[in-house]
């Protein structure tokens, strides 16, 4: 199963969104959330990220969902580095993305369709 | 420019950004969220506490490691950022155990195209690129010159500092000011500041340097 890393500015923010997937998605995927910045306050700790993507990673694949700024920038750059085509930063917004993937893991989709999923996930909501 | 060299300029960023912190969370207060200066700060401190433990052997290797300490510590959007620029910066400079200024230009120009492929931003987005850009055109066309390093530093710093006050007209195109469109009008944008005093810094070890 795919799996999930939500990353945002705030570590509780990402938890509950972590929760909500849970709470939404009859078979939830692996979800990691990651929030703070290393000393503890808004922003991103590009170490808790990387160890994120190793603790959600089934084999076949991780999508990362980021809020905005440092937690975008830090995904970006996290999964050049990795350069491994199976870790994958989607562009779409944190809540609606990710419960939109969770759902597609859930079912077992393989890593495109659940990155489609999450993308998708930005339109159509009026 | 060996080691030593750009030893000395990492750590006169740590004093001069830990100087300036507050002035910069100011300006970064005023169009973000007031994070810059306590951010850079951080990251800077990381660097010296990396660099007190090891020193690499060759200035490629010790602005790799600024870089990746920059990355890992900073926690806002200027670490990656500025991390990946060091970083880069680093790789441009390869094993060499002293660097010329052409090679030194090449290097910060390598560090503006890893800052505008990872941000997304462009000249007159509002963002530090408005003042490194500039930076390497005048450090560019100073090697084109032949003149000295410590005066090609300072025309590259010159031209950061007023490409950081030039953001002050410019509407914000990237990062969290982007969402005040032309309210951040008005506003010189933090980001370009530090890289402007991230440059003079350069500048002010390239000039001592050459008087001793």
């Amino acid at each position: 199963m795919v799996g999930l890393v939500l990353i945002s500015h705030s570590l509780t923010l990402a938890r509950e969104v972590a929760e909500l997937t849970r709470a939404l998605a009859p078979v939830p995927a692996p979800v990691a959330p990651v929030g703070g910045n290393p000393d503890g306050g808004y922003g991103t700790d590009p170490d808790r990220v990387r160890e994120a993507v190793r603790a959600v990673d089934r084999g076949d694949g991780v999508v990362l969902l980021a809020d905005l700024g440092s937690s975008v920038l830090t995904a970006k750059l996290l999964v050049e580095e990795l350069g491994d085509p199976s870790v994958v930063l989607a562009d779409a917004p944190l809540v609606e993305g990710a419960v939109a993937a969770s759902v597609m893991a859930g079912a077992g989709a393989p890593l495109a369709e659940v990155v489609a999923a999450a993308e998708q996930a930005r339109a159509g909501k009026l | 420019m060996d080691t030593r060299f750009f030893a000395a300029w990492l750590e006169e960023c740590a004093r001069v950004v830990h100087e300036q912190r507050d002035y910069l969370t100011r300006l970064d207060a005023a169009i973000g969220d007031a994070d810059h200066g306590t951010n850079l700060d951080r990251g800077f401190t990381g660097i010296r506490q990396a660099l007190a433990e090891h020193t690499p052997p060759t200035p490629g290797a010790l602005l790799a490691l600024a870089g990746t300490t920059l990355v890992r510590k900073v926690g806002g959007a200027s670490g990656p950022l500025y991390g990946s620029a060091l970083r880069q910066m680093g790789k441009a400079l390869g094993d060499a155990e002293t660097i010329g200024l052409a090679e030194l230009a090449d290097a910060l120009e390598t560090a503006l195209q890893a800052v505008r492929r990872l941000g997304g931003a462009e000249v007159g987005d509002k963002t530090m690129v408005d003042a490194l850009s500039p930076a390497c055109a005048a450090l560019r066309l100073a090697v084109a010159e032949g003149i000295k390093p410590q005066e090609a530093l300072s025309r590259a710093a010159d031209a950061a500092d007023q490409g950081a006050k030039d953001t002050i007209s410019m509407q914000a195109r990237k990062g969290r000011a982007s969402y005040l469109g032309p309210r951040s009008i008005g506003h010189q944008d933090p980001g370009a500041t530090s890289t402007a005093l991230i440059l003079a810094a350069l500048r002010d070890v390239a000039v001592a340097w050459a008087e001793s």
